[in-house]
């Protein structure tokens, strides 16, 4: 039997928001096919939550190694505006992504390089590229916020496929991949391991520092995807507000989610609820009318909430408040 | 003086799975030496945190001069008088010695720290020791003996009633050991309880005045230790009567004219072991000896790859070979089990599975991962061969007794199928049963064709294993006996550097 699932508490806290919501406004869980085609909140939510679920994805592997990447937000810009520069071009849809994806991988491998090989501290590192990768997305717009007039790079974020919108379905099919990837190859086992007890791992004939560089490359390289459809969500390459902060609800999500920043075990479901669960949040709050510039409260006390209810701490606390029946 | 210091009545405390303590009493007199001993597993180390507050008990009470206690916090039975030494240096490597030893009650007033009176506190604690050391310098410059010392300092910094010391000797060398039982007689004389976890039975028999012996999570006995003969109680540990001839085993000597299977030729580094030729061979086990801080840790890691040598090559069955990372050497059949298990050996987290195949899954490569079923039996086979206890495959391995620990450590290396394992004081921290159990095992591993390079600290245990023994001393090679040659006095001699 494996020990209670982390993700249980993530998974309640969406219950408990969507049934919120669904009591204040009925129409909230209605979903329409109009056109052949899904509407409603809760494919808005799927749909505008994709980018944070995409970031977060890599983001749990960073910090299952015992990292952090806070240069995502950045890498989002600089994605972005790579694409709106070369469609502006008047470039191949192909090339553009292929370019937006080897932006992602350049700057993952320059994260996992400072920190891997050259033992910089993952804050610090990824600190640097946060900084100036913003300013690098400025650079290659040029300091204008570029609009893209492109119907087929915008079907990535707002189209549909077979009725159901088309960016959830990409972000759900790279959470597929990715777990099968990491749990039918040993990849998960190594990185557990790194993040457990790197230098074990080491001894133990694991090559430690390339598995947290792949890490970061991994991240970086979702990182740029989610730049694809941030850009083509909004048909525009902004580089000063493209990412802003996605780079803490990708933490929040992995956090919330049952990964613990110290690494080792990881859970990709529980981030994924845990992306989930805060981007219900975001949309709840812009449903009730609250003013963007309290809604961090309200997520804040979520966080807290949903941490203190993972601690083993209050677990024991709440073991003690309903004793477990003995086993017979 | 025979006051009742402390009494534990009827201590019982349950971890998920396990029962580790069943109605444990254990009384501590004030000025004696008490000794608490027992195998892997007995429940030595939960008594002991159940006293000093780390776990709770479930049930049973803690009396302590009489009075009632029930220490919630390590801080809190400190309070109270009771100070402890842990198996393991609790300390902090990066801060100085005086912050180490007045960490948690440094002197000072509104937040501001007295730096003066740190200093002074740990000049008086130390010096109460008769340890002469700098108060300034940085713990991790110390070597792992000092920082011993410094870790007493720092219990008997509180007015300490009752002084636990679980396994205080496991990495002083001899000097250290007769220095630190001086110690424990003047504050034994000075009426103060000493409860002294101990694997060591040559040091229960010189150092203790009472010694009670815990089983299975059970109190078997509690005896005078000059009433109780050495063979009465090992009996007493392991629960089964025990033969001389199980200590005086001897290994042949193998066959010298076989071509080696690891070589090393001039293999040294600056700073850590001059320069070193050693052979091993197949179906030997080679002991490594010498004193604390000789090199021959440093020889072990640079065989594995760990660090890098500045001079010398490595041969494996004749082949020059590039080892320089335990990768490397994992690949080339190499097997290295390290001294220090929980900062280079265990996954805490991590299952015992998960710990037991990573180093064969990580010599596989990652995408040729083994299937849930091969996981299984390979697991299975290895817990049952081994006698590994665990409630089952997935219990993270940080739940198990260090001697458990240690059989998955090395079902770890056996697993990759190794040619030539590497045991860096394979033994430190486990009880005779387990001891007995590990050195049975070397022994099948000698037969089954591999070559051991064992390292210990331990002379008999040396002698007991080895057909051959290197000897290193002050960081280089300086002797190598075989076969009937190897006796402890002779082992004395080389490692001390003095002549027969």
């Amino acid at each position: 039997m494996k020990a209670k699932s982390p993700v249980i508490w993530p998974l309640l806290g969406l219950a408990a928001l969507v049934l919120l919501n669904a009591v204040h406004d009925l129409g909230f869980l209605k979903i329409t096919l109009l056109d052949g085609h899904l509407y409603g909140v809760p494919i808005d939510i799927l749909t505008q939550g994709s980018r944070t679920m995409l970031v977060a994805l890599g983001m749990t592997l960073v910090i299952a190694t015992g990292g952090v990447d806070l240069s995502v937000g950045s890498v989002v810009a600089i994605a972005g505006a790579v694409c709106a520069v070369l469609l502006q071009g008047g470039h191949s849809l192909a090339l553009t992504l292929a370019a937006a994806l080897g932006a992602g991988l350049l700057a993952g491998s320059a994260n996992g390089l400072l920190v891997a090989r050259l033992g910089v501290q993952p804050i610090v590192a990824t600190l640097i590229l946060m900084v100036a990768g913003r300013g690098l997305a400025q650079l290659i717009v040029d300091g204008q916020v570029i609009i893209i007039k492109s119907p087929a790079f915008e079907y990535l974020a707002n189209g549909f496929l077979l009725g159901l919108p088309v960016a959830p379905l990409l972000v759900v099919a790279l959470y597929l991949a990715t777990h099968l990837a990491l749990r039918r190859t040993a990849l998960g086992l190594f990185i557990e391991a790194v993040g457990d007890n790197e230098t074990a791992s080491r001894f133990a004939g694991l090559a430690a520092a390339r598995i947290k560089a792949l890490a970061y490359i991994f991240c970086g390289a979702g990182a740029g995807l989610a730049g694809v459809l941030a850009a083509a969500n909004i048909r525009a390459a902004d580089a000063y507000r493209a990412g802003e902060n996605m780079e803490l609800d990708a933490i929040f999500a992995v956090v919330v989610g049952g990964t613990a920043l110290t690494g080792g075990r990881f859970s990709i479901l529980g981030t994924a609820v845990g992306a989930l669960l805060i981007q219900t949040l975001t949309t709840t709050m812009y449903n009730l009318g609250v003013p963007p510039a309290i809604a961090p409260v309200p997520k804040a006390l979520l966080i807290i909430g949903v941490t203190l209810l993972q601690s083993d701490k209050i677990g024991r606390w709440l073991g003690g408040l309903w004793p477990k029946r003995e086993a017979a | 003086m025979c006051a009742e210091l402390l009494e534990l009545r009827g201590i019982g405390k349950a971890f998920p799975g396990v029962v580790a303590l069943a109605g444990v009493d254990f009384t501590v007199r004030a000025g004696e030496i008490h000794a608490l001993l027992g195998e892997n597993g007995a429940g030595k180390s939960t008594l002991i945190k159940v006293l000093t507050g780390v776990h709770p008990a479930d049930a049973g009470e803690i009396r302590l001069n009489g009075a009632v206690i029930r220490p919630g916090a390590p801080k809190e039975a400190e309070r109270l008088g009771v100070s402890t030494v842990y198996q393991e240096v609790n300390l902090v490597p990066s801060l100085s010695v005086a912050e180490n030893i007045t960490l948690g009650r440094q002197p000072g007033r509104f937040g501001f720290l007295n730096w003066r009176a740190i200093r002074r506190r740990a000049r008086a604690a130390l010096a109460r020791l008769e340890v002469e050391c700098d108060v300034d310098a940085e713990l991790g410059s110390l070597s792992v003996a000092r920082q011993q010392m410094v870790a007493i300092a720092r219990a008997l910094d509180t007015s300490a009633r009752l002084l636990v010391l679980d396994e205080p000797t496991a990495s002083l060398d001899e000097k250290e050991v007769a220095e630190l039982f001086g110690l424990m007689r003047k504050l034994r004389a000075e009426g103060m309880g000493i409860v002294f976890v101990t694997h060591f039975l040559d040091q229960v028999y010189t150092v203790s005045d009472r010694l009670t012996v815990l089983r299975n999570g059970q109190l078997v006995g509690e005896y005078v230790t000059a009433d109780l003969s050495r063979l009465e109680l090992v009996g007493k540990m392991l629960g089964r009567e025990v033969s001389d001839a199980d200590f005086t085993s001897h290994v042949a000597a193998p066959a010298a004219t076989m071509q080696p299977v690891l070589a090393a030729r001039g293999l040294g580094r600056r700073g850590a072991i001059a320069p070193v030729d050693l052979a091993l061979h197949a179906g030997e086990v080679a002991g490594l000896g010498g004193l604390l801080g000789s090199g021959r840790t440093e020889t072990a890691r640079l065989l594995f790859g760990i660090d890098a040598c500045d001079s010398g090559e490595i041969s494996l069955k004749g082949a020059t070979v590039r080892v320089a990372s335990p990768r490397d050497a994992v690949r080339l059949g190499l097997a290295f089990c390290s001294e220090d298990r929980k900062a280079e050996g265990i996954l805490p987290n991590l299952s015992v599975r998960e710990n037991l195949l990573v180093a064969l899954q990580g010599k596989r490569g990652a995408l040729r991962a083994l299937s849930p079923a091969e996981q299984v039996q390979l697991c299975e086979h290895y817990i049952k061969t081994l006698r590994i206890k665990t409630a089952d495959t997935e219990t993270p391995i940080k739940n198990l007794s260090g001697g458990n620990q240690q059989k998955v450590l090395l079902a770890r290396w056996l697993a990759t199928q190794p040619a030539v394992i590497i045991l860096d004081e394979p033994t430190r921290g486990i009880d005779i049963g387990a001891k007995q159990e590990i050195e049975q095992l070397i022994a099948k591993l000698r037969a089954d064709g591999l070559a051991v390079l064992f390292i210990s600290s331990e002379i008999d245990e040396v002698v007991r294993n080895c057909s051959r023994v290197l000897v290193l001393r002050e960081r280089r090679l300086t002797g190598e006996i075989a076969g009937a040659e190897i006796t402890s006095e002779r082992l004395m001699h080389l490692m001390a550097g003095t002549h027969e």
